[in-house]
């Protein structure tokens, strides 16, 4: 069985401009935000990026990354609005394809099971039809019992993408990733709807480590659906990633008050571990 | 804590605040809902909710607003991470109260962004769940400032779908559709008309109905009789004051 540890270097390298990209975790909550990080490291760009957005999105969106982004909302959980985000939309800067949260899980349950498209009541009779015109609507063949009515739904087209980046608590070698907090958000799926899924982690563990104390049913990810796993520590930060590390709520206001130049030449201008150094620095000097 | 909410034995109790009206108010979107999930999103709506199931709805579900449904206590009594929360929401056993930056007459309400979509004045959260809400669990609203700027004759964008919206879109979209009611700081509407436009059910005591009608930018349909909203009993005073919102966040949401 292969090895399929990497460094976050390795993993950029496998990814292009041009890309559909997807990233898990949801909001400001476990994000692989070490791996956008690496990822603004690289003049990778022209990206369309599919993402229940958080300051993954803020960052890619601010650093010109981004030329279609698939969402449901963009926020900061504690901030509610994402200022980088709500810049650049406000100046245009990308194109939006604009979807329900329902809608968009089931666009990622139709490309995991290689499905054209999902039925979905979401969407209906709201102006998420009308951003969108490409959206079409699906009609049962089956008539319901009571009211003879044959139901016309939103045929959610499959959002498959050609990698995904997602962020564990745990994961062995091999690529089997372990969530450890309340909530595994929807990262089997973006795996799963990827033809290729790269994997940080707080910490790459042994495999008979997983289940040593942590129940089965945390191990999210199957080794068959992902390409490469790298060892990230504190590598969501500064979302959160229970029960590792909470969110670093001052250093994200920090992040949501500073002119994204400015922020990115304190603290994006070298590697990972220079980034952390940077933010431990800062941490010091608010005490 | 503030002497208010603490009134020496045999004091009269401090006179009812607006924003305990307005608890109220969001409270009673609660009652007789049964064994549902109550979503409610702002400081108003969920001290109402738990005083919804403190007293005449017991058997409501709450979240701890992650992955976790809980007692009144804090106890976990299951799991519910966002991809089975969007069960409850599709499967119906859920009534959320949501906000709206903007809602028109028909109930449609807005989320996303302010000005032309592409090429928003003002982005905001985007759709988030409010399309799926609307068109399958009673969805309610919750605004804290009642002004022209949020209560419109057009929304920018439709993101929770109103009633004319729904029934244009077919039966698909009517069939779980309802939207229960609106509270605001200045009252309490819903969409018990001919038309399914909006109506003013009721005002908050110390608000007159020309004051509601002038903080509203469509033509709203008023009864001719206007009841107001109505006086928490000293019980929900007590549980609103002492045990569910000692510190006063109801109090920075809406002021007196």
């Amino acid at each position: 069985m292969s090895d399929k540890t990497m460094t976050i270097d390795e993993v950029v390298s496998r990814l292009h401009s041009g890309m559909t990209l997807g990233i898990g975790g949801w909001g400001s909550r476990r994000k692989p935000m070490a791996l956008v990080r690496a990822l603004l490291r690289t003049r990778i760009t022209d990206l369309t990026v599919v993402s229940y957005g958080g300051p993954d999105v803020g960052l890619l969106a601010a650093a010109g990354r981004i030329r279609r982004l698939v969402t449901a909302f963009t926020t900061l959980d504690s901030i509610p609005l994402e200022p980088h985000y709500r810049a650049a939309r406000e100046r245009g800067a990308f194109e939006l394809t604009e979807v329900d949260e329902a809608m968009f899980m089931w666009g990622l349950h139709a490309a995991a099971n290689r499905l054209p498209f999902l039925p979905v009541r979401a969407g209906l009779g709201s102006d998420v039809m009308r951003v969108n015109p490409g959206l079409r609507t699906v009609t049962s063949p089956y008539a319901d019992a009571s009211s003879g009515v044959r139901e016309e739904l939103v045929a959610m087209p499959a959002l498959r993408l050609d990698a995904a980046l997602v962020h564990m608590n745990r994961a062995d070698r091999l690529g089997n990733g372990q969530y450890l907090g309340p909530d595994p958000y929807f990262d089997d799926l973006f795996c799963e709807a990827a033809d290729a899924a790269y994997v940080s982690c707080e910490r790459v563990v042994d495999t008979a480590e997983l289940t040593k104390e942590a129940a089965p049913q945390t191990l999210l990810l199957k080794r068959s659906s992902v390409t490469g796993v790298v060892e990230t520590p504190n590598g969501a930060h500064f979302t959160s990633c229970a029960p590792d590390h909470g969110r670093d709520e001052p250093f994200q206001k920090l992040y949501a008050t500073t002119p994204y130049a400015e922020f990115a030449a304190r603290f994006l201008a070298g590697d990972e571990q220079a980034y952390q150094s940077a933010v431990r620095a800062w941490h010091k000097e608010q005490r | 804590m503030s002497p208010a909410s603490t009134p020496a034995p045999g004091a009269p109790a401090a006179a009812v605040t607006r924003a305990e009206y307005c608890v109220i108010a969001c409270a009673e979107a609660w009652r007789d809902n049964g064994e549902v999930l109550a979503s409610p999103m702002g400081p108003i709506p969920s001290i109402g909710a738990r005083l919804a199931k403190r007293t005449f709805s017991p058997d409501l579900l709450l979240t701890d607003g992650e992955a976790m449904l809980v007692g009144l206590d804090g106890t976990p009594e299951g799991w519910l991470p966002y991809r089975q929360h969007l069960t409850m929401v599709t499967g119906g056993r859920r009534h959320v109260m949501m906000g709206a930056s903007q809602l028109d007459r028909f109930g449609n309400q807005n989320i996303s962004c302010v000005g032309d979509w592409s090429r928003p004045t003002r982005q905001l959260l985007g759709v988030r769940g409010a399309p799926v809400n609307t068109l399958n669990n009673p969805t309610s609203y919750w605004v804290p400032r009642h002004s022209p700027r949020v209560f419109v004759e057009r929304v920018d964008m439709v993101c929770g779908v109103g009633y004319d919206r729904a029934a244009a879109a077919g039966p698909s979209a009517t069939r779980f559709h309802r939207i229960p009611r609106v509270v605001s700081d200045l009252g309490v509407f819903d969409f018990a008309t001919p038309d399914h436009s909006m109506r003013l059910a009721s005002v908050h005591p110390g608000v007159t109905v020309e004051q509601v009608r002038e903080a509203t930018g469509f033509g709203l349909s008023v009864p001719d009789e206007v009841p107001r909203t109505r006086e928490p009993t000293p019980g929900e005073l007590r549980l609103i004051r002492e045990v569910i919102d000692p510190g006063g966040a109801r109090d920075r949401e809406v002021r007196s």
